[in-house]
Formats: structure tokens, sequence, C-alpha cells
């Protein structure tokens, strides 16, 4: 066999624009066509939500685009803030975008295993994203149900203005969007399976490359499910079947259907809905897990550990579905199965804040951007993720299920963990992807604005909860016991401004820092995985004709004798052994 | 501390998940199973490989599509409904007749996934040829005559489901009368689909054979496609029992 230097790749960079930019194999490009699609469609989240938060506290006032905001206005605004973010944000950057950049890097393969298949996925989703941005567009404009898209009004053309062509969109964009992610999650497999690098034994990848892989195989099994709903609710919608919808009236007319099941939706949805949690979560813990190491030039503490409280966080995350039906009245016993299997959850969490805490004690930490934000993330995730136990428990959820409490709690561990997760992940990868540093005083003011903006936002939503304050409700003037927490509600109003104010800092920052940002060198942050063994940015095949060969794990700092506080993974073995 | 910090020379056996270590697609592959490019006989395992484990995964996410289909079915099977003259609590799942060509297209299915499998052991065999023997072997194919066969079979069983369908509809049984038989046709035609796309992927695996590409490429294609071919018939046996004796 040939000596590695020796092998050239045989597939040439592609020349002109459309093959190079837009229907692209390479799993680099794809992985920022992800990114950006993410980036647009966190805008219009974020400008949904502070629609709703301005209307919130001034009911009366009328809203650029859309006019006076009725009831019905402010669910439309509600279910498409959530489902864009659930699905086009924190299921799209996080695997999509940096999972496809740098999976293949890390594992050291030239691409992903099947490009073609990553391209449409790709574009499967965009056209997903797309399909559902139409259903602002269309007659009686976007639906009402929420991202969790419970029938009957959800299978019901009739229940309401938004549930005839527009509900129509939002579930044919659903069954894209698990299209595009069952596609993505088969090579995201196959790739972590079959093209790692010589001497990359599965524990010896960076808790990154475990986290995506780990998140695909929740994705390959959970959005199955709910693409087999969507088709189901499809039917109901347009073929007059009865899966969901029972024998009611709506609006004094009979509905042809009987019989139907909205539970069953709810079982179906919720089976894919608990893993969804942590398919946004997981490649954020394990971005965490590299970053608290990189920037504390220690080892990772307990890599075994972290690797296995991942899996069992994804295995437990397919038996606990039911803690989001308390209210359905199932049976006590069922909800008791479901409350202690979810606060089981608890445990390998644990394990794994405890190892970032581990990992942060007694090293020499460098606060660097990425750093912070990694920080940031453990924060967000002890803040949001102890109020989980608290709902976990029926005779407490049944209370707090429909109030502001809830909404507290998913928002911090779910939306905003993640988000950091991917800022973070911005902030670090940034030099690889385009060559140059990021502005890290504008970094900092964007990351003290994002994180005391976002506890001001969620932390007064857990009072809200406990002081019994609905959620869902478009006007807050209806009921005496509301008006004393207006106050509250409009201070998350304010701080919502300022916080969505700092996200244009991060924006002009990597727009900026693209062109004008300094220049970077291949190893920034002297990490040692091998992303940063390749050229700023990496060339078309990732590693210019060479294969590298990999003799150690990836979290090798601190190395007694060693000549440099880090060995990359790639250094030759006797580098270290050196006795 | 030290056992925290020691390395593993690059000849540990452990290396890799298979133990043999494997090298990232440089060598006449272009990193992908499903891009073009110049294919070496040193990668037909590897393609093979890669081929095989990516149809797995693709095939466990199609699994999860009709366990799904299936938990709705026993579902909703148990449900009552409320009558609204009696104002009492009914079953409202009538059991459907099945045609009986249904039986006819199993045995058409059956017949193909035996034709696919003659024309996936030919592929494999050729390739075999190919990389033993020093001089380049004149390819018969006579595997394209199978995959014709196949695909012949394929559009037969299809159509077949279709006057199935029309069968159906015609003794009372539309999607919407009862719910068993919505079931019926969303089983049977979600699995149409799915063969449909084993057709497409046939068609594909034949233009290949028939415009000589590779020996390596074109069986890898036959090879992945025709374990797609088995498992989707395996499905429609599945599928066929679910409605007949659960019901």
């Amino acid at each position: 066999m040939a000596t590695p230097e020796s092998h050239v790749h045989v597939h040439a960079a592609p020349q002109g624009f459309l093959r190079k930019w837009v229907f692209s194999l390479d799993h680099k490009v794809i992985g920022l066509q992800y990114y950006f699609l993410a980036l647009t469609a966190v805008f219009v989240g974020m400008f949904l939500s502070l629609l709703m938060r301005i209307h919130l506290i001034w009911p009366n006032v009328s809203l650029p685009l859309f006019g006076e905001i009725k009831p019905e206005t402010y669910l439309s605004l509600l279910t498409m803030h959530g489902t864009i973010m659930v699905f086009f944000v924190l299921t799209t950057a996080p695997q999509g975008g940096f999972g496809n950049y740098f999976l293949p890097i890390q594992i050291g393969a030239a691409d992903m295993a099947f490009p073609v298949l990553n391209m449409l996925s790709f574009w499967i989703t965009c056209v997903g994203y797309l399909v559902m941005l139409g259903a602002f567009f269309v007659t009686g404009g976007a639906p009402l149900h929420g991202w969790t898209g419970y029938p009957p009004l959800s299978a019901v053309p009739s229940a309401g203005p938004g549930e005839g062509a527009g509900a129509d969109l939002w579930v044919i964009s659903i069954a894209l969007f698990c299209l595009g992610a069952l596609l993505s999650a088969l090579n995201f497999i196959t790739t972590t399976l079959d093209m790692r690098v010589k001497g990359m034994s599965m524990m010896r990848m960076p808790l990154t490359c475990w986290a995506w892989f780990i998140t695909a195989i929740l994705g390959l099994l959970a959005f199955g499910v709910l693409l087999a709903a969507g088709i189901l609710l499809l039917l109901d919608r347009n073929l007059g079947t009865s899966f969901f919808v029972p024998l009611i009236t709506v609006n004094g007319q009979m509905v042809g259907h009987k019989g139907g099941s909205p539970l069953l939706w709810q079982h179906l949805f919720w089976f894919f809905g608990h893993p969804e949690v942590y398919i946004a979560i997981l490649p954020a813990m394990g971005l965490c897990s590299q970053l608290v190491s990189v920037f504390s030039r220690k080892p990772i503490f307990g890599y075994k550990a972290m690797v296995y409280a991942m899996l069992s966080i994804g295995i437990l995350g397919f038996m606990v579905w039911g803690h989001h039906m308390f209210m359905s009245g199932m049976s006590p016993y069922s909800a008791f199965a479901f409350s202690i299997m979810t606060m089981a959850i608890g445990v390998p969490s644990a394990i794994k804040t405890f190892n970032w805490l581990g990992t942060l004690w007694g090293g020499r930490i460098r606060f660097s951007s990425p750093m912070l934000f990694a920080i940031g993330f453990v924060s967000l995730f002890v803040s949001g993720g102890i109020s989980g136990p608290f709902l976990a428990q029926p005779v407490l959820d049944i209370p707090l299920h429909d109030t502001y409490f809830v909404t507290g709690h998913f928002h911090l561990i779910m939306g905003v963990a993640s988000i950091f997760g991917i800022f973070a992940a911005t902030y670090y990868w940034f030099p690889k992807m385009f060559g140059h540093m990021m502005n890290e005083t504008l970094a900092r003011w964007h990351f003290w604005v994002s994180f005391v903006g976002a506890y001001a936002i969620f932390m007064p939503m857990h009072y809200l909860g406990m002081a019994m304050h609905p959620r869902r409700y478009s006007q807050l003037t209806e009921l005496n016991y509301l008006h004393n927490l207006l106050p509250l509600q409009k201070f998350i109003t304010y701080a919502a401004f300022i916080t969505i104010a700092g996200q244009f800092i991060f924006l002009f920052n990597l727009f900026w820092s693209m062109k004008y940002g300094e220049k970077a060198s291949d190893n920034p942050w002297e990490a040692t995985t091998l992303e940063w063994t390749t050229a700023t940015p990496p060339p078309h095949d990732n590693f210019g004709g060479r294969t590298p060969v990999v003799s150690h794990g990836p979290y090798e700092y601190g190395v007694p004798g060693a000549a440099s506080d880090y060995v990359m993974q790639t250094a030759p073995a006797a580098v270290t052994t050196g006795v | 501390m030290r056992a925290l910090f020691s390395t593993v020379s690059i000849a540990d056996p452990a290396a890799s998940w298979d133990h043999r270590g494997i090298l990232p697609p440089r060598e006449g592959d272009p990193g992908g199973g499903d891009g073009g490019g110049v294919y070496g006989s040193p990668n037909f395992d590897l393609r093979l490989r890669r081929a095989r484990l990516g149809l797995l995964v693709g095939l466990t996410g199609i699994l999860m599509i009709f366990i799904s289909f299936t938990s709705a079915y026993v579902v909703r099977q148990g449900l009552p409904t409320l009558d609204p003259r009696t104002n009492a609590l009914v079953q409202d799942w009538l059991p459907v007749r099945l045609p009986a060509i249904l039986l006819l297209n199993t045995s058409v299915l059956l017949l193909s996934s035996i034709s696919m499998e003659m024309a996936r052991r030919g592929a494999l065999r050729e390739a075999a040829l190919e990389r033993t023997a020093s001089a380049n072997v004149a390819a018969d194919r006579t595997q394209i005559l199978w995959l014709a066969l196949t695909l012949l079979l394929g559009v037969a069983f299809l159509r077949g489901q279709w006057l199935a369908w029309r069968q159906l509809t015609s003794s009372g049984f539309a999607i919407a009368s009862s719910p068993s038989s919505s079931f019926v046709y969303l089983l049977t035609g979600m699995h149409g689909l799915h063969l449909l796309g084993g057709v497409l992927a046939l068609l594909a695996a034949s233009a290949a054979t028939l415009l000589r590409r590779a020996i390596a490429s074109c069986a890898v294609a036959i090879d992945v496609t025709g374990w797609y071919w088995h498992s989707m018939a395996l499905l429609w046996v599945y599928v066929l029992c679910l409605l007949k004796f659960v019901r």
C-alpha cells in the first residue's frame, strides 16, 4: 500500500457557483447551508416572539406586518414561533450545521458516507422551511394548534381560521423535515461507524462526535414516528379518515369523523417529542464537554462516564413521553411509572454536570468567548433542568402544566441552553470555518447581554407559573388576578427587547469578522482534535491528500513529560510515552 | 494520575470498532457510496460494507414508521365510539374482507424476491471474478435479465395492489368508510410507496448495468437494492398478516 502522503483524492473540488455553493456534495458547504438556514430561521422565530411579548403588555398596539392582534393571531404567532424554533433552529444548527461540518473532519474522513444523500437531506429540509413560512401567506394564515399540533384542532379544517390551508402546509412541512432528518441520521450513523480513520476507536472520538452519533440514533428512531403521525393527520384532514378525530361538533356543525382518538396523536407525538428535546440538547452537551476540557487545559473528567451518560439519557428519553400527558387522565399507575423514569434522567444529567465541574476544578481556565458560552450552558442546563424533577411529579405537573412555569422550564433548558451551545460552537469553530477570528470584545458583550437577558426573561416566568398565570393567553385584561402580575410581564418584555438587541451584536460580529476579523492560525485554541491539524479553512478533501493516523485520545492536556501542554491526536505515540 | 494519560500505540488491535482499522476513502473512492468516480477493486469490500450498513440504518427508520402504524392500528381497534342516535358506546371497527387478489400479489412479490436474489448473486459473483482474475473478465451480465424480470414482477405487484384497492372500494370499503378500511389503505399504500422506491432503485441499477458502468459499482447497487427488495417483501408479508389475522 502506498504511503499516506501519496494518496490523492480523486474528485476535484467542483467549479462553478451552482455545484460549489448550491447543490454541493461537500459536507462543509452543506454544514454551512444548514447553519445559515437556521440563522434565518432563528431571526424569524425571535421576531415572532417579540411580537407576542409586545402584544401581551400593550394589547391594543397594532403590530408591523400583522396589524391588530386577535386571539387567533396570537396563537398563530405562538405556533409558528415554536415550530420554527424547535425544528428549524434547535434541530438544524447543532446537528445539521456543525455536525455536518465537523463530524467527518473530527474522525478523519474526507466526507460523509453518502454525499448525495447529504445534499438531498439539506434541500428537503430547506423546502420544508419554505413550506412552513408559506403558511403565513395562505388564506386564513398560519395554524393555531401550537407546535405540538393536538387534534381535533389540528385535524379539522373548520376549527379555526388558520386550520385550513395553513395547517396543511404545517403538516407537510413537518413531514418533509422528518424525511430530511431521517436521511441525515442515516448518513451520520454510517459515517461514524464506518469512516473513522485508522486509530480512531469509538472511545477515542471527541465527545462532540459521540453526541452527534447518539443524536442521530435518536433522530432515526424518533422522526419515523412523527412522520407516521403526520401522515395519519394528513389523511384525517383531507380524506375523511378518523384516526384522531372523535365524534364532535365544531361551531355547531357535526364533523364527518367518529371514533378517532386525540390521545393516539399525543402518544405518537410525544414518543417523538421527548427524544426531540435531547436531539436539541445532546450536541450542545458534547460541545460543552469539548470546550470545558480545551479551555481548562485538562482532560475531560470521566470521558467514559460522559459517553455512558449520554447513551443512558438517549435510552431513557424514549421511556418518558407520558410525562407530557399527565393532564390527559392517564392511569395513576402509568403516571407513576413515567414519573419515576423521568426523574431517573436526573442521574445521568447530574453525572454530566458534575463531570463538567470536575473538569473546571483546578484547571488553568482560559475565559475566551467559547468558554464563556460553555460555562453559560452549564449554568442554564442546571437552572432549567432542576425544575424538571418538579414537573416530573404528576401532583405538581397538573397544576403547573398550563402555566408559565413550563414555559420558563423548557425555554431555559431546551431553548436557551441549546442556543448557547450553538453560540459556543460558532465562536469556537468560526476560525476554522472562515479563517478569521471573531471579535472578542463584541463576543463578550454578546455573552453578558444574552446570559443576563436569558435569566431575566425566563426566571420570572417560573414565578408567574407559581402564581398560576396560564400560558397561551393572548390577553391578560380579562382576569383580575392577572393584573397584579402585569409588572412582571412588562419586565420580561423589556428584558426581551434588550436581549434581542444584543443578538444583533452577534450578527454583526459574524459577518464583520468573516472579512475583517484577525487572521486565524490553524490551531488558535491549542486544541488536540483532528480539525485543528488541517489547514484553515480545510481544503476540499479535509486533509489535503494526507490521511491522518490517530494515536491519542481527544483530551490529552497537561500530559506529564510532554513538550507542550497538549498532545495532538495525530502526534506519534512515542512523543508522550517519552520514558 | 499517570494512568489518565496513558497512550496507546497505533498498532493497538482495538483501534477500530471491527478491530481492523478503517482508512478513510482516499484511493479511488470519493468518500461516499453514492458519488461518482473511479472504483478500484480494493475498495469493493469497503463500499459494499458501507452501502449495506447505510441500508440497515435506513431500514431501521422505515421499521419505526411501520411500528408506529401498527401501534395506531392496535389502539384504534380497541376504541369505542359514541353512537349519536342511541347515545351509547359502540364499536365502529368493521372487519374488512380482503380481496383475494392480494394472495396472487403476494406470490408475485415473493417470486420477484427470488429473481432479485438471482440478480444479486450473479452481480456479486461477477465482481468477485473481476477481482481475482488478472485480466479483464468478459462480463456476461446475465443478471440484467433477472433484474428485468424483478422489475416486471414488481410493477405487476403494484398494479395488483391498485386492482385490490379498486375491488375494495367497489365492495363498499372506501378509505373513510370504517377505521379498519382506513388502515388497509394506509398500510398497503405506505408499503406500495416503499416498494415504488425499490422499483426506482432497480431502474437505476439496471441502467448502470446497461450503460456498462464499472462492475463493482453495479454490484454494490444491485446488492443493496436486493436486500432492500427482500426487506420490502418481508414487510409485505407482515402487513398482510396484520390485516388478515389482527382484525
